[in-house]
């Protein structure tokens, strides 16, 4: 799939999708009349122009050599990604001494340079003591800092 | 007007004592995420604004606006240090900054940098001073035909200045646009695009988005080419700048903050566009251009005092009419609506202790970096060996966090990580994300003024040229997009932005 179609390709199927999307969600909103808006005018607008942008971009994409798009990289993407969620689904369980720790440890994998040391380690529970005491004693934040697994 | 009365109001603001800690505080911080390569002033304001909440609102702009500045200083330690742009405005610094270090010239490269970027500083506070309560003043007579015209013409200016395809920075400003549109529709009360959900009904907050494609987005494209840092030296020494030295950066200087100042105020220039023309001027107006990227100091005080006037400037639009110049102004905008302030020409005369305020505590905050980046240098030369890989798993931590805090809920971390995923899969496609979120913070205003205006008008479209003011402001934002389609200004255009790659 990918390095096969040019960056112009790609962008201009994302537009064009996004757009036919907005159009056809605003199908559902009033589209009012030029004097008076509906809700569903200016987001009908925009879509069409998105699409026809991506329309023009896919093409010039097809038709015109250009340059191809470079891997993506999936390894960090998943892990930095996945370690954010983790986080969403494990702070009301975990709370945020323990979450906060686990997500940034999953984050760190994702470099090439990642090696278990001592000194990054304690940084880390550092850290860790560092946001709990700013932000859910210092500033307050409704952050759970034991979760119910700890019978917080 | 009284200037002299109004400016006393901004001393007496800014020489409080909170607003001097925060003022330093966010020169700090600006510094400090300046000299650290990966880490940019839009993602660290995203993540800040949230811990701003509690404090009044000059305070929270003036420490916001510290962070901004402070990066344009911070950059031009990293290029010259270790030749790699600790921001991208200071891209063109490390071609001469550099190899001024290498010939045991980093003091002066360093010391020109920093007394550069501290006279077009001032000067351009200066300038704010004057002219935004002048174009404040012509804005009040704005009516809604007017102010969606200025929208066009702002979108239009950063859709020409943005670097990389013009279709692709039109792409995304109508991506921003649309997914700003996403909540309630303020005037029947109809969801839009919620898909039942109750946590869209109030819309995305712009936070989430700049955090996710500037803060995440960032993060995963760093990971792909992480280097090792390593400066050239520990120590520097010979800080202090001769006589001469001070004559010879004086006219460079002087033309760099003319041209930041002017390109700052339009939308999609600011600083890093300033840098690369006062460079491509000062290697021009130079009587040996060939000494230019072999270490010449008008190489370096013309582009840092051009962003830093930049940067300085780009605040004038923000606080007269309420309209972004760049994505950390988008922030700004989003942090005075939380605040409870709508950004307009009207914030010059009801916000008095805001806006005066902020314009002095702007001349201290330069001050203040001037001490920081010279007799401390050495600070920020030990933080410039930060391996990335220590700094990377903070700002994810600093994200979720802030985001969390928003609105106390997981929901707005599941939609940031989306549009981590997105932001990084757009740079992939050149798709640039500033034109994104400008759009983002666009699209509710320049939807409600489009509805007022064809209201007023009853659906006429050619009122929009019968007035005159927004007849000069459509005309002059098809003149700019016109002027790309044209061959020959297009050759141009790909040519200056050629040097960044």
């Amino acid at each position: 799939m990918q390095g096969h179609r040019t960056k112009d390709f790609w962008a201009g199927a994302i537009y064009l999708v996004l757009g036919l999307a907005t159009v056809i969600l605003a199908r559902d909103l009033t589209l009012g009349s030029a004097a008076r808006m509906g809700p569903g005018y200016f987001p009908t607008v925009l879509g069409g122009l998105l699409a026809i942008i991506g329309l023009v971009s896919l093409l010039r994409g097809l038709l015109r050599p250009g340059e191809l798009v470079e891997r993506i990289h999936m390894k960090p993407m998943i892990l930095v990604i996945g370690a954010t969620l983790f986080f969403a689904i494990a702070l009301d369980f975990l709370g945020l001494a323990v979450a906060l720790p686990a997500a940034m440890f999953i984050t760190a994998t994702a470099s090439k340079r990642f090696r278990l040391a001592p000194v990054p380690l304690l940084g880390l529970v550092a850290f860790t003591i560092f946001c709990v005491l700013v932000f859910v004693r210092g500033l307050d934040v409704p952050l759970p800092m034991f979760g119910t697994l700890f019978g917080g | 007007m009284d200037i002299l009365g109004d400016l006393l109001l901004g001393v007496q603001t800014a020489f409080s004592f909170w607003n001097l800690t925060y003022c330093l505080l966010g020169v700090f911080l600006g510094t400090a995420i300046g000299v650290l390569p990966g880490l940019g002033p839009t993602a660290t304001v995203a993540m800040l604004l949230p811990v701003t909440f509690g404090l009044s609102p000059e305070t929270a702009i003036i420490m916001l606006a510290g962070i901004f500045y402070g990066a344009q200083y911070g950059g031009s330690t990293t290029a010259i240090l270790v030749n790699l742009p600790g921001e991208s405005s200071s891209v063109v610094t490390a071609i001469d900054g550099y190899q001024m270090a290498r010939q045991g010239q980093a003091g002066k490269a360093l010391a020109t940098a920093a007394i550069g970027s501290f006279i077009a500083g001032s000067i351009a506070t200066v300038l704010i001073a004057f002219f935004a309560p002048l174009l404040s003043s012509v804005a009040l007579a704005f009516g809604p035909h007017e102010y969606f015209a200025l929208m066009v013409l702002g979108l239009a200016a950063s859709v020409v200045l943005a670097s990389g395809s013009l279709l692709h920075a039109v792409g995304m400003i109508l991506f921003g646009l649309i997914l700003g549109l996403i909540g309630t529709d303020v005037q029947t009360g109809a969801m839009r695009f919620t898909f039942g959900s109750f946590e869209l009904a109030d819309g995305i907050s712009f936070v989430v988005v700049a955090m996710g494609v500037f803060g995440l987005g960032e993060i995963l494209s760093n990971l792909e080419n992480e280097s090792d840092r390593t400066t050239v030296l520990t120590k520097v020494t010979g800080l202090m700048p001769t006589r001469a030295d001070l004559r010879a950066m004086l006219a460079p200087v002087g033309r760099g903050t003319a041209l930041g100042s002017v390109l700052g105020i339009l939308p999609g220039g600011g600083a890093m566009l300033s840098s690369f023309a006062s460079y491509a001027l000062e290697k021009k107006v130079s009587k040996n251009p060939q000494q230019f990227g072999k270490g010449a100091l008008a190489g370096v005080a013309g582009p840092e005092a051009a962003n830093n006037a930049g940067a300085q400037t780009s605040f004038i639009p923000m606080l007269t009419l309420g309209i972004p110049s760049n994505p950390v102004m988008a922030l700004m905008i989003g942090a005075l609506i939380m605040q409870g302030i709508q950004p307009g020409p009207s914030v010059v005369q009801d916000q008095p202790v805001l806006f005066w305020g902020l314009i002095v505590s702007m001349w201290i905050g330069n001050l203040m970096l001037l001490v920081l980046n010279l007799p401390l240098i050495g600070i920020w030369v030990k933080m410039i060996s930060i391996p990335y890989g220590y700094l990377f798993p903070c700002i994810v931590a600093f994200c979720l966090i802030g985001v969390f805090s928003l609105a106390n809920s997981t929901f707005d971390i599941w939609l940031m990580g989306l549009f981590g995923v997105a932001g990084y899969i757009l740079r992939k496609l050149d798709c640039e994300p500033a034109p994104l979120l400008l759009g983002f913070v666009l699209g509710p205003m320049l939807e409600e003024h489009l509805r007022r205006a064809m209201l007023v008008s009853r659906g006429d479209v050619t009122s929009f040229v019968t007035s005159p003011i927004s007849a000069v402001l459509l005309l002059v934002a098809a003149a700019l997009i016109a002027s790309v389609l044209a061959p020959a200004i297009r050759s141009k255009r790909e040519e200056a932005f050629q040097d960044e790659d």
